[in-house]
């Protein structure tokens, strides 16, 4: 563990609703473990706002351990930091050194509207999995568990692909605000297992096109989602949505 | 002793192998025309409000759900890493719906119902098959079939498991099913909503007051039935491994307009996870159980043994639980292996910088694992290098990222040095009183997973938790419901201009006034912390009389500082975490004090409620059968009064004994 306790200077973006214009403050915080996590400093930095009569950083964090896909900081440049494959919340401040200037924004993008400071409203992403993201089974229509033996290579890339946690960092990061790592995680998994397959088709044109409604960019391929997302969701997933969207419109019912 | 009249659990009659077949097959039924002009308010989106709300709208009900994260997907349910209880026997080792049944209620150390777990063990196999269904991606073998594990306080592998995302896999499932019932049009999803107060009219549960909590308004809904689904309330502790926002404010609202809460004392203290570190920490962090399967659990033999843990020889270890609990070994169930590392620290076995951890050390799994795959892949003569190698890469696929958690915390590589673990809390076993319907003692007013007593008894054993919350929401609420629904055909939709839900919104409005215009000096988080202090010191791992009457005196007089003192920044009308977060931590301080007094009560050590008077001489929790063999319900009567309602539990089909895992 490193020893000292750090000195640090805060830019953190400002924006009291979405219809008021944001803008980034200046703040110092002292004595910052380096076992703290990013959040637990931003704890510290709100006590001391409130402290002094001012009014906390409003940020969206729940779980604190990687997997709720709440927390959202876009920092120095990066969505969930400098360290790959992890949260925010997984970030600690070992990784930083005192004396270091760190700049905190949230999620950018026209499809995630700022509601307040770092909090960005990310609902487009429910709409896109209620168009298509499922598959069709009401409770009870299940036959045995084991009847359908899926083979183990095609279980664990759909395990890969259903590991996204839809924190929304792969349109933060990309320069055109795509979700299409987000919808290609889905769309892959229920392409590669048996109990997706019915709805194979519909499910990628509905997820697409809702995609397109929400106003989130196209992709071209440059793979900064993947880099930034803290779940490492790989490109291939897209390469698959592509595939499967492809074939999708061919044979179209205009769903 | 005789159950208080205030208090019918309906269990039905019969065998307990026929109780829910013959009651499911007899209950009212509602007709799909009715069922649409019938609306139903689902509190909470996690494992059991998501998979009622969406099963329920399948059914044709007309649904609201209601979540303060800001979706449905993001409920605290998605943290659960171990796995899934089912008793399919795949493997078959001797599982039965039985043997799941009595694992369960010994594992609860004999308090709970025996209708109740025995349903519970009859449903989880078809949870399983809905799962995979709806495309859950557990892990498989290579022959495409399903894989299993095993968790603590059991002889078999039962656990069904995606990795260490298990929770993750199921609320995704459960999530992509309501999703599905939104874009139908059959549920209306309001997120970032937090419920601030039940409705009663005529004496039955009509509606709630929720406040949005973008805009800061305060809203009303009706409803012919509203299920809380809303989780446990171990962040009464503050740190624990909750979420920060999971709280008891629906609980606590429910409680105060007439539903008992149940076994409020009854806290789970889970055994692995990472040990604090320091005053900053605002949470604590699980280390799956699951890793009780292959770690083994150990402190130095010699006491302040400060070496390194590999320069810690063999013949120099105390595998404290294979020595104390031969046939259970690792694997015994939560509360004693919590109690035995709290033991061991205590008397001054602990390791790490603070002392109060222990060693969870994978070393002899590696090699294990390392030889077998040796022999798989036909290696002659492998190197040690290369048997550890392999042998961490089966560690990687079982655990990995429970161990890359691990890293992430405390800068140390488990791969290369024992993980260190202190228990902390976890789950909570008590909640609101239901009966068999999971109906509260307000009609109409309904409790799943978590959020109520029903299941776990004194102690849950692993994998229990999701069992329980999608067995409530997919498979017993759909029925049950139709009881109480059948007889609302001919209620109209209330309108919520009703006196009622002005009353309530009034109350709910005032508080929200009050909250802010105090003004004083201290934040909502401080008081939270401290409060978690009191809570941690004396009515945590081990309690006692002095200890637990300090505490109701230390935390009224918190709660009259916290009215006079509280500083809640930011404006009612606009999105506030301060002000929300304010309201959780006073509902917290009062669930603070009834569970003090549920210890208080208790005259007796069972499960995780340890009470110091009362444990035999080896140290284990000695149970008061003749006294205290009942669920404590407990009625709000007004500030810091409450009555005690009791409901014997009566075992007609097991023999209650002392719990062994020796």
């Amino acid at each position: 563990m490193s020893a000292e306790n750090m000195n640090l200077t805060l830019k953190v973006w400002r924006q009291k609703n979405k219809k008021t214009e944001g803008k980034i403050e200046t703040y110092q915080v002292a004595g910052i473990s380096p076992d703290m996590s990013f959040l637990e400093m931003f704890d510290v930095l709100n006590e001391q706002l409130i402290g002094e009569g001012k009014e906390p950083i409003a940020f969206d964090h729940d779980c604190r351990e990687g997997i709720c896909g709440m927390c959202s900081m876009y920092i120095n440049g990066r969505p969930h930091g400098p360290k790959g494959g992890i949260t925010t919340c997984q970030l600690h401040m070992r990784s930083f050194n005192d004396g270091d200037t760190i700049v905190v924004e949230p999620w950018r993008a026209q499809a995630f509207p700022v509601i307040k400071d770092l909090v960005v409203d990310r609902t487009a992403f429910d709409r896109i999995q209620a168009a298509g993201g499922f598959i069709s089974v009401n409770t009870g229509n299940a036959q045995d568990a084991n009847s359908i033996p899926i083979s183990k290579e095609d279980a664990d890339e759909a395990f890969a692909a259903a590991a996204c946690i839809g924190c929304g960092a792969c349109v933060a990061a990309c320069k055109n605000a795509s979700a299409m790592l987000f919808v290609s995680a889905k769309v892959s998994q229920f392409a590669l297992l048996p109990q997706g397959q019915p709805e194979r088709k519909m499910r990628v044109e509905r997820m697409v096109a809702q995609m397109d409604e929400e106003g989130f960019g196209s992709c071209t391929n440059t793979g900064a989602c993947s880099a930034e997302c803290p779940k490492e969701i790989s490109l291939e997933h897209i390469a698959r949505l592509n595939r499967e969207y492809l074939g999708a419109k061919l044979t179209s019912q205009g769903v | 002793m005789a159950t208080s009249p205030k208090l019918n659990a309906k269990i039905p009659d019969g065998s307990l192998e026929d109780k829910w077949t013959k009651y499911r097959s007899t209950v009212a039924l509602v007709n799909p025309a009715n069922k649409r002009k019938l609306e139903i308010i689902v509190v909470g989106t996690g494992l059991a409000g998501a998979s009622a709300a969406a099963t329920l709208a399948e059914l044709g009900y007309s649904v609201k759900a209601f979540c303060f994260q800001d979706s449905a997907r993001r409920a605290h349910s998605i943290a659960a890493q171990g796995g899934i209880n089912a008793a399919k026997n795949y493997q078959n080792d001797g599982d039965s719906t039985y043997r799941l049944f009595y694992d369960t209620i010994k594992g609860g150390d004999y308090r709970a119902r025996e209708g109740n777990v025995y349903r519970l063990a009859q449903v989880s196999a078809s949870i399983i098959d809905q799962c995979v269904a709806q495309g859950v991606p557990f892990a498989r073998e290579y022959g495409g079939l399903l894989s299993n594990r095993s968790f603590g306080g059991t002889q078999v592998q039962r656990t069904f498991y995606a990795a260490g995302q298990t929770g993750q896999q199921l609320l995704l499932g459960a999530y992509s099913g309501l999703q599905r019932q939104v874009g139908l049009g059959t549920v209306k999803m309001y997120s970032r909503h937090e419920m601030l107060d039940v409705v009663v009219i005529d004496g039955k549960c009509r509606g709630i007051i929720a406040r949005n909590l973008v805009t800061g308004e305060v809203e009303r809904h009706f409803g012919h039935a509203v299920l809380l689904c809303t989780g446990g309330y171990g962040n009464v502790f503050y740190l624990s491994t909750n979420a920060m926002g999971s709280n008891v404010t629906a609980a606590w609202k429910a409680h105060k307009k007439g539903a008992f809460f149940g076994n409020p004392c009854f806290t789970q203290i889970h055994p692995t996870c990472i040990p604090v570190s320091g005053d900053h920490q605002s949470k604590l962090t699980l280390m799956s159980e699951s890793l009780r399967n292959d770690g083994r659990i150990w402190v130095p033999k010699k006491k302040d043994d400060n070496r390194p843990a590999n320069q810690i020889s063999e013949d120099e270890r105390d595998y404290y639980l294979e020595r104390r609990y031969p046939a259970f070994g690792n694997l015994v169930p939560r509360d004693i292996a919590s109690r035995a590392a709290k033991e061991r620290c205590d008397a001054g076995y602990g390791v790490g910088t603070s002392k109060m951890a222990v060693y969870l050390d994978y070393s002899a799994a590696i090699q294990r694992y390392g030889k077998g795959e040796v022999n798989k892949l036909n290696i002659h003569d492998a190197s040690a290098e290369k048997i550890t190698e392999l042998g961490k890469a089966v560690v990687k696929e079982k655990y990995g990222n429970l161990f890359d958690m691990y890293k992430q915390i405390t800068g140390e590589d488990p791969y290369e040095v024992p993980m260190r673990i202190y228990p902390a809390v976890h789950y909570t076993m008590g909640g609101l009183w239901v009966d068999y319907n999971l109906m509260t003692t307000v009609p109409g007013l309904y409790a799943l997973g978590e959020a109520n007593f029903s299941d776990h008894g004194a102690n849950r054993l692993g994998a229990s938790a999701l069992m329980q919350g999608l067995a409530d929401g997919y498979f017993v609420i759909p029925y049950t419901i139709g009881a109480y629904l059948a007889n609302e055909i001919r209620t109209n939709s209330i309108p919520t201009d009703h006196p009622a839900f002005v009353e309530a919104e009034k109350q709910v409005k005032d508080r929200i006034s009050k909250l802010v215009s105090i003004k004083g000096k201290t934040s909502p988080e401080a008081f939270h912390k401290r409060l978690g202090k009191i809570m941690w010191d004396k009515c945590g791992m081990a309690r006692n009389e002095a200890g637990l009457k300090e505490a109701i005196s230390e935390i009224q007089a918190l709660k009259k500082e916290f009215w006079s003192d509280v500083r809640v920044m930011g404006d009612i009308d606009e999105f506030n975490p301060e002000l929300d977060k304010a309201g959780r931590v006073a509902d917290f301080i009062e669930l603070g004090e009834l569970m003090c007094r549920d210890a208080l009560n208790r005259n007796e050590s069972c499960g995780g409620h340890f009470r110091e008077e009362y444990q035999t001489e080896e140290g284990e929790a000695l149970r008061d059968d003749e006294n205290y063999m009942y669920v404590a319900a407990w009625e709000h009567q007004g500030e810091s009064q409450w009555e005690l309602h009791k409901e014997d539990l009566v075992y007609e089909n097991i023999k209650i004994a002392q719990r062994s895992y020796k």
